[in-house]
């Protein structure tokens, strides 16, 4: 492919979009999908046969359109008006009311905080391109990244414009990502060989921010990773993705295929010496694996556990050779960067941290979905506007991000900017953007007991602080809640912090105890109660019966205010 | 002499087993094809058995420990076969606070099983996940692969009565 031909590609595609008065999106990302959103579009298009408007009207599947709570979604442009919870049966009044006033039940209103205070750079085209079609993604502007990159930069100009942009990986630990391609294109191996990885292993639970832009925008990750595989001087690169993401994965094949066939992967990509592939490798549900060297270990085909750094991947990573591994959701600003500049990149967001970042905002809170704000931007506003608040008019209690390897928040850090300096200050991390909001019903210590129930079991066993320390607080936070833990437990489990923070192997170990800690620090007043509860146990009864009572009851049967709302579902 | 091992022959003349020949012919029969094998024996076979992990093992010259190992390591991977149905709990974050925890015991109450465990009749196998990725919706469960979102005690039960109901043939979407 030519440069000409990308334009040419690209305005065809705009031509043909624009012949029609109507285009009908209808959001087939996993959400809107598990709503039946195949079935509406089936519908709409059935029922513009049946009106003869095929030449006016046209229906595509577009990837998330944010609002997963209210799906399935349904946008027409170009007049932008959007329906929310339709159902096949609305297809008709839709299409009938095409020239006509909006639909006013079916009104999904844009002008709610949701959608206005966000800002979309990674997210610019999910909602609006059809995932499946290459031309849709060269008609807004895609591959154009690449072809600058390509022809009119020297590799070392990409990094320098990357690194102008202020970027940090998006991956959970911020790392500079122009320092991390630098010292990758200056590492050398005797055989020459390096590797470009992308990490879509995704495994907080609780979070979905990866997956949407690879089911949603799959091109723009492929021509990430082939910028930055020119930039670092890489041939070959892998897309590690969970085996969780079926969708995903099938739209990332399919993807790879028509940029092959485009000739925008391969050999000699636009005429010039570069050239690039991309394989797929399924990721086999071990957490872990998505720390970088046991993803590598992964690819080789062994068990997913982590070894020692340094040697850090960018100096001897897959088979040896240095190896770049960046988030997708990394990789998905960079075509954005090369297009606009790095400086256009850095007036986002704050001091340090530049940009946007996707959140996955789950939990309680009434607009649940996937979203995209500038770094700095106070918690409240997330929780608040965007989020629209806490449904059942119950109250705020907590907000957890970073997943397993991050903390709870109580309501004095809403006024907090979001970013990676003030979350780790407060106790937690930005992560990849989980973000879990948590009402009056949730048992904070419960919580901890969650996240290191699975920081237990997903412990790859390499190191004994990690497989046997994690194993210890779990048993001490389950004897807390079952009200059998005395004060000096409590001691032991800030010990146990302490210790396996300071010398596990990696960072699944490191990180686990933040849940605990956070929730310590800033819930003591929980722990405290059921404690105490135990000490007025021990004093009522006596001890052998106590401990007679206590394995029968469950975690959750303690929680005394999660009993009253255990029934109340959305 | 030289020593060229000899191609180990399939464990039986099920066709599929060419379907796995075919994954580790793409990769060379080269040990680091493992994970990739395993995941197409699990998918044409629905699980892995001791059969299969031997043939493995001798197909990309790997020890049989290695490959235990890999396929014990991996949650992904199962060792046992599962039943007709299968149900899926997220446990993820968001479906936790959401109450996925009563869900699964509500299941586990009416069927008699565990999660990781089938029922006798071998009808049901109740399965739990870390996150399905549909968290916006949570609680969500995964009925023989379509995930359904904002289910609540009812919905979900009534649910596997018509998954276990239906012949496999006649299974309906709802819309
Ligand atoms: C236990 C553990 C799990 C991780 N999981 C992920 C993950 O799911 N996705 C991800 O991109 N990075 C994950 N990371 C971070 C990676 O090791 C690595 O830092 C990241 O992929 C680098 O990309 P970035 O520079 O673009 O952030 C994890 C790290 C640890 C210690
Ligand atoms: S936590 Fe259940 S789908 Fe993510």
């Amino acid at each position: 492919m030519t440069p000409e031909e990308l334009q040419k590609v690209a305005i065809i595609e705009q031509e043909s979009q624009e012949q029609y008065d109507h285009r009908i999106h209808v959001c087939m990302a996993a959400g809107c999908l598990s709503n039946r959103a195949d079935l509406v579009k089936q519908q709409l298009e059935k029922q513009i046969a049946a009106n003869g408007l095929e030449r006016r009207c046209t229906v595509k599947g577009v990837g998330c359109m944010g609002l997963c709570a209210a799906g399935p979604l349904v946008s027409i442009q170009p007049k932008g008006i959007m329906y929310q919870e339709v159902k096949p049966t609305d297809a008709p009044d839709i299409i009938q009311t095409l020239d006509k006033a909006p639909i006013e039940r079916l009104r999904c209103d844009t002008a709610m905080p949701f959608f206005k205070e966000q800002k979309k750079v990674v997210l610019e085209n999910c909602g609006l391109i059809d995932p499946e079609r290459v031309e849709e993604y060269i008609a807004v502007g895609g591959y154009q990244g690449l072809l600058k990159a390509l022809t009119e930069m020297q590799p070392a100009e990409v990094i320098e414009e990357v690194t102008r942009s202020g970027l940090r990986g998006r991956g959970g630990a911020g790392f500079p990502t122009g320092l991390k391609w630098s010292t990758v294109a200056k590492a050398q191996h005797p055989d020459g060989r390096k590797f470009v990885i992308c990490n879509a292993d995704e495994g907080d639970p609780g979070a979905f921010m990866d997956r949407s832009v690879l089911e949603s925008d799959p091109h723009r990750i492929l021509e990430g990773m082939a910028i930055a595989a020119y930039a670092v001087g890489a041939t070959q690169g892998y897309l590690y993705v969970r085996a969780e993401y079926p969708l995903a994965v099938k739209r990332l094949k399919q993807a790879i295929r028509q940029a092959e066939r485009l000739a925008l992967l391969g050999n000699n990509i636009f005429g010039t010496p570069f050239s690039f592939n991309v394989d797929i490798r399924l990721g086999a549900g071990a957490f872990v694996c998505g720390e970088e060297t046991a993803l590598i270990a992964s690819i080789e085909g062994k068990r997913g556990q982590p070894r020692p750094r340094p040697p850090f991947p960018a100096e001897s990573g897959l088979w040896g050779c240095p190896t770049l591994i960046n988030n997708v959701e990394t990789f998905a600003n960079i075509p954005p960067i090369l297009r606009n500049g790095g400086e256009w990149f850095a007036q986002i967001g704050t001091e340090k941290s530049k940009g946007t970042k996707v959140f996955a905002l789950a939990g309680r809170v009434k607009n649940t979905g996937l979203i995209e704000v500038p770094m700095g931007i106070p918690l409240r506003r997330i929780i608040f506007d965007i989020g629209g608040g806490i449904p059942d008019g119950r109250k705020f209690k907590a907000v957890q991000t970073g997943g397993p390897s991050g903390g709870c928040l109580p309501e004095r850090f809403l006024d907090m900017p979001v970013d990676y300096e003030s979350l780790m200050q407060a106790g937690s991390i930005m992560g990849s953007g989980g973000m879990i909001v948590m009402d009056d019903t949730s048992c904070m210590v419960d919580v901890a007991r969650y996240f290191m129930e699975f920081c237990m079991s997903e412990s790859c066993g390499k190191c004994v602080p990690c497989r046997v320390g994690t194993a210890q607080m779990h048993d001490l936070l389950v004897k807390i809640i079952e009200k059998r833990a005395t004060d000096s437990d409590v001691r032991l489990l800030n010990e146990l912090c302490d210790m396996v923070q300071s010398t596990s192997l990696c960072g699944l170990g490191q990180t686990a105890p933040n849940p605990v800690l956070s929730t310590l620090r800033y819930f003591p007043e929980e722990y405290e109660a059921l404690v105490q509860a135990g000490r007025e146990r021990e004093a009522a009864g006596s001890n052998g019966s106590a401990m007679h009572v206590a394995p029968q009851l469950k975690p959750n049967s303690t929680q005394p205010q999660a009993h009253v709302d255990s029934e109340v579902t959305p | 002499m030289s020593l060229v091992a000899v191609k180990p022959s399939p464990p039986s003349n099920d066709k599929r087993w060419k379907i796995v020949d075919a994954t580790m012919r793409r990769h060379g029969h080269e040990p680091r094809a493992l994970i990739e094998t395993l995941h197409t024996v699990q998918e044409t076979f629905g699980y892995l058995d001791d059969q299969a992990l031997r043939y493995v093992a001798l197909s990309l010259r790997t020890p049989l420990s290695k490959v235990y190992g890999v396929a014990t390591f991996y949650h992904f991977f199962t060792l046992k076969p599962q039943g007709e149905h299968a149900c899926v709990v997220c446990m993820g974050t968001a479906c936790y606070i959401k109450g996925a925890p009563q869900l699964l015991e509500a299941i586990g109450q009416k069927y008699g099983i565990k999660p990781g465990q089938t029922t006798a009749d071998n009808r049901l196998s109740l399965l739990t996940a870390r996150c399905v990725g549909s968290c916006g919706l949570a609680p969500a469960v995964v009925f023989d692969g379509e995930v359904v979102g904002r289910l609540d005690k009812s919905d979900t039960l009534a649910r596997i009565e018509k998954l276990i109901c239906a012949k496999p043939a006649e299974v309906q979407h709802d819309t």
